[in-house]
């Protein structure tokens, strides 16, 4: 039996044929729609880094049975960019050296665009470390993610700032 | 030495070497565009799922095959009764850093985890359910899980080949003359590594080669080791392992669900992909095994160490032996006049131990600082007082001069940034809110191995160039700082540097392990471009046609993709140089490792210093500050040692408070083998922290003065957390981690 799945990712509509229910949001994407930026690392949700945005909220994505999540809105780090314009969260990443090996770091950044955008933490460097503590980095790049999550707080509320 | 600096004396470390540059492989790893190995998805791609063993010892009686063959979408299964025989057996020890496998080669089970079984199927759902259906059913025996029940047993290495035990001064006679005697007993529990990105491989053939992605730590040996058991030639394959998501010494070894998948792709004429789930990573993979660490330290009245004795009890697996050799912690930290290390093993029905970031060091240090502080308290002196008092001048255990040791350096920058001056002497005496706050410091030390690498740099027509080496880049940026080094031995920007790594058809770059990578393979890169620019430079001096003509094989040096005259200002590019010449290509040949025996002692140093802040009540306990300086020769690249170190002193506090795995006691099998149960260290619980580091030139350690950043951060830490957590209590932990109970 073939189940009919219906996401948009990274702005663009798909259609997916599913033979199997048991599939996970994050299998989908790694496996069927090949977008491997997102990461595996326990798939018990336990680690965060398969963090990608669903309908605007942080999610983890080995949690999410894909088929219910029919219809939605899916962002991936491969969704962040624009063209080779980094997204704030990113180049701040690359600045602070907010990773080591990297496998955590897709995860780290959807994580802080999806933080930021929930605007709790604000610049409270104690309120990032601990909105951005579902994110396990075994590097323990946790001084630089804290500190690009911050300056791409800043240099976010001063591009709204600039086009509102 | 001051050839040796300048190697060829053509080419500086220091246009591009030095720089905080951020990571080359930076856009990449923030875009998603990283490929690790479980990312690749080749045509036709097969998955597979291992299962695993659910006793710790005892044999398997059955397992349901045709259950899980028959669920849709199982392509096959392999179990101990149809296992793809090996050209070797995986029990054979071919090399002392190749671990005794399992890979089906019977129905024995020697440890928790083990793999007992592959399922091939088109889909990771169908092989992960297939697995699930085998339901396997044992035989089993009472498992020997804990350092208690292990059996002990005589051997004379400790880990990496080392003798287990060392002797030096009379410690009778030293203990003797002392006036007081403290011993100090701390356990360390069982660690896993726990790399963010499980352990994974992706095999495909094409008739008789082999091509796999899988990260691994020491590319080179894991191509040879894969070649032995299976019986071909290592020209036959081709390994890429261009980024590992975390290694930590899990990465280093050859395990043997790698040989399961490689033996299925073959079988079933397929790619196959199988990656471990987190919780299948603890048994196969490695771990740190658990320490009793006993230390007497025998001091005069003015608190001088005239003897210091270390001994270790820990556990190897029934099969194979990796020794967790935390007395040797004690062989080169502080001076003393007798000291004595010794290490004691025991079999237990474990996988086998591996070197975990720190192997020795770790366990050691945290014991080793413990006590230290435990004797300064009973001289009522100072613990940073103390232990300059006890500064070793000399490398006790070799009687070795140190190639170079800014220790003081550290311990003064250190504590001058945390506000050490002023701790008051005694326990329970400073507060925060409710809160009991106490400060400890700790010794960090970690020696500075070169293992063997080559490599080779070419210089291109168009003044750019190209560099090769099967360097290993685990996180710690081996893509950014060996191609610093490598655009500097070549003369040229960084910018201009292709850098090719991270696969087996390149020249060796050894071990990225010993945190001696940078050097080794930094090494020989420089000397690959150096070697390049020499012929340049004969090209260019033999040559009328060129300004630097007559200037002497010596009166030339490179710089800026140029070279220089030093009698006058005249230069010539290298594109002008090699288009008169008539080459395309120049290409230079570098290795790089330790020749003879050192006749120095070599270690990277540091000072870290603590801040906990412990509810009385409850006993939670909060690194609030951490604070540590580093001497480690030349750094290479600031921004991304600050990374190493901290990630390093992070792990410090993961093993003073969080890591422990607990196995059950009746069945062997664990009960906390993933990150709910398995606590690492999470962003929230690290507040406010900073590396710094202290010149050093080190004339001795290799020609460019190259120690390690990678693991010494782990050392130092752990006892200063539990120095200030006794600061802040006056309870004196006795074991890691140091739980919330054990303090109220
Ligand atoms: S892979 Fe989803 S939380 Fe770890
Ligand atoms: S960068 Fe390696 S786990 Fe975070």
């Amino acid at each position: 039996m073939t189940f009919n799945l219906n996401l948009t990712i990274n702005g663009t509509a798909q259609q997916i044929a599913l033979d199997d229910p048991r599939v996970t949001l994050l299998d989908v994407l790694r496996e069927r729609v090949g977008l491997t930026g997102t990461k595996k690392g326990c798939d018990r949700g336990q680690c965060g880094a398969c963090t990608v945005l669903i309908d605007g909220q942080r999610m983890n994505a080995c949690l999410a049975l894909a088929l219910s999540y029919d219809g939605a809105e899916i962002t991936t780090i491969e969704g962040l960019a624009k063209g080779e314009t980094l997204h704030p969260v990113q180049a701040a990443f690359v600045a602070h050296d907010g990773f080591q090996c990297g496998y955590c770091t897709p995860g780290q950044i959807m994580s802080a665009v999806g933080l930021i955008a929930e605007g709790e933490a604000g610049l409270d460097p104690e309120r990032v470390r601990e909105g951005m503590s579902g994110n396990l980095c075994r590097c323990a790049a946790y001084a630089g993610i804290t500190e690009a999550v911050l300056e791409a707080t800043r240099e976010m509320s001063a591009q709204e700032g600039t086009s509102a | 030495m001051a050839d040796m600096m300048t190697a060829g004396g053509h080419v500086r470390l220091g246009s591009n070497a030095g720089q905080g540059l951020t990571r080359r492989d930076g856009v990449l790893k923030v875009t998603g565009g990283a490929g690790y190995a479980a990312d690749c998805r080749p045509e036709g791609l097969l998955h597979a799922v291992t299962a695993s063993a659910g006793i710790a010892r005892g044999r398997v009686t059955h397992l349901d095959v045709a259950a899980a063959e028959a669920h849709p979408g199982v392509v096959k299964v392999y179990t101990h009764a149809n296992a793809l025989p090996l050209a070797l057996s995986p029990d054979n020890k071919i090399h002392p850093f190749v671990w005794r496998m399992d890979a089906l080669q019977s129905d024995e089970v020697r440890y928790a985890g083990q793999p007992i079984a592959l399922v091939v199927a088109h889909s990771l759902e169908a092989a992960t359910e297939g697995a699930r259906l085998l339901a396997p059913q044992y035989d089993a025996q009472p498992a020997r899980v804990t350092l208690d029940d292990a059996e002990p047993y005589e051997t004379d290495t400790t880990a990496f080949g080392r003798p287990s035990g060392h002797s030096s001064g009379d410690i009778e006679a030293a203990r003797a003359a002392a006036d007081s005697h403290l011993t100090t007993t701390v356990e360390t529990p069982s660690q896993y590594h726990n790399p963010l990105e499980p352990h994974a491989i992706t095999a495909q053939w094409h008739g008789d080669q082999l091509e796999i992605d899988t990260p691994n730590q020491a590319i080179g040996l894991a191509k040879q080791t894969i070649a032995a058991f299976l019986g071909i030639d290592p020209s036959q394959i081709l390994l890429r392992s261009p980024f590992l998501g975390g290694g930590f010494g899990a990465k280093a070894i050859v395990f043997g669900a790698q040989f399961l998948t490689i033996l299925a792709a073959r079988d079933l004429g397929q790619p196959v992909k199988m990656v471990l789930r987190r919780d299948q990573m603890y048994g196969p993979v490695g771990h740190r095994a658990p320490t009793r660490q006993t230390l007497q330290l025998d001091l005069d009245a003015e608190g001088h160490i005239l003897a210091l004795e270390h001994d270790t009890i820990t556990t190897t697996s029934t099969f194979d032996q990796f020794l967790e050799s935390a007395s040797n912690a004690s062989h080169s930290v502080y001076a003393t006049s007798a000291l004595r290390t010794e290490h004691h093993a025991r079999r237990a029905d474990i996988g086998t131990p591996g070197p975990m970031r720190a192997p020795g060091e770790a366990s050691g240090s945290a014991a080793l600082e413990i006590a230290m502080d435990v004797a300064a308290e009973a001289r009522g002196m100072d613990p940073l007082a103390f232990r300059r008092l006890n500064y070793a001048k000399i490398d006790p255990s070799t009687g070795l001069a140190f190639s170079s040791k800014a220790l003081e350096e550290c311990y003064a920058k250190a504590a001058e940034a945390f506000g050490w001056e002023g701790r008051p002497l005694a326990p329970r005496q400073m507060r925060e809110g409710r809160l009991l706050k106490g400060w400890g410091m700790g010794t960090a030390q970690f020696p500075c191995p070169m293992f063997q690498a080559a490599a080779h740099a070419t210089l291109r027509a168009d003044g750019s160039a190209v560099i090769e080496t099967s360097a290993a880049d685990m996180g710690q940026g081996a893509w950014t700082a060996l191609a610093q080094i490598a655009a500097d031995g070549l003369g040229i920007d960084v910018d201009k540097v292709e850098f090719r790594s991270g696969r087996s058809d390149l020249p060796d770059a050894g071990v990225a392990g010993g945190s001696g990578h940078t050097a080794t393979a930094g090494n020989a890169l420089f000397n690959a471009g150096a070697d390049a620019v020499r012929q340049m430079v004969d090209l260019a001096t033999n040559d009328p046609a060129s300004p630097l003509f007559g200037a002497g094989n010596l009166g030339v040096t490179a710089r800026g993709g140029r070279l220089h005259r030093n009698d006058d200002d005249r230069s010539e590019s290298y594109e002008d140089i090699l288009a008169r010449a008539g080459l395309e290509l120049l290409r230079g040949e570098g290795k790089a490792s330790r020749e003879g025996t050192p006749e120095r002692a070599m270690f990277s140093h540091g000072g870290v210093f603590a801040e906990v802040l412990v509810d009385p009540d409850l006993g939670q306990i909060r690194v609030s500050r951490l604070i540590g300086a580093f001497a480690a020769g030349r750094i290479i690249n600031p921004r991304l040692a600050r990374s190493q170190l901290l990630g390093g002193m992070i792990w410090g506090i993961g093993f003073a408070l969080h890591e422990e795995a607990l196995h059950d006691a009746r069945t062997g099998r664990f009960v906390n083998n993933d990150f709910a149960g398995y606590h690492v260290p999470v962003n929230a619980d690290v507040p406010m922290i900073e590396a710094m580091t202290v010149h050093e030139d080190d004339p001795f350690v290799n020609a460019l003065g190259i120690k390690g950043v990678g693991e010494i951060g782990v050392t130092g830490t752990v006892g200063a957390i539990a120095n200030a957590v006794w600061h802040a209590t006056g309870i004196r932990p006795a074991r890691f981690p140091i739980h919330p109970e054990s303090l109220i």
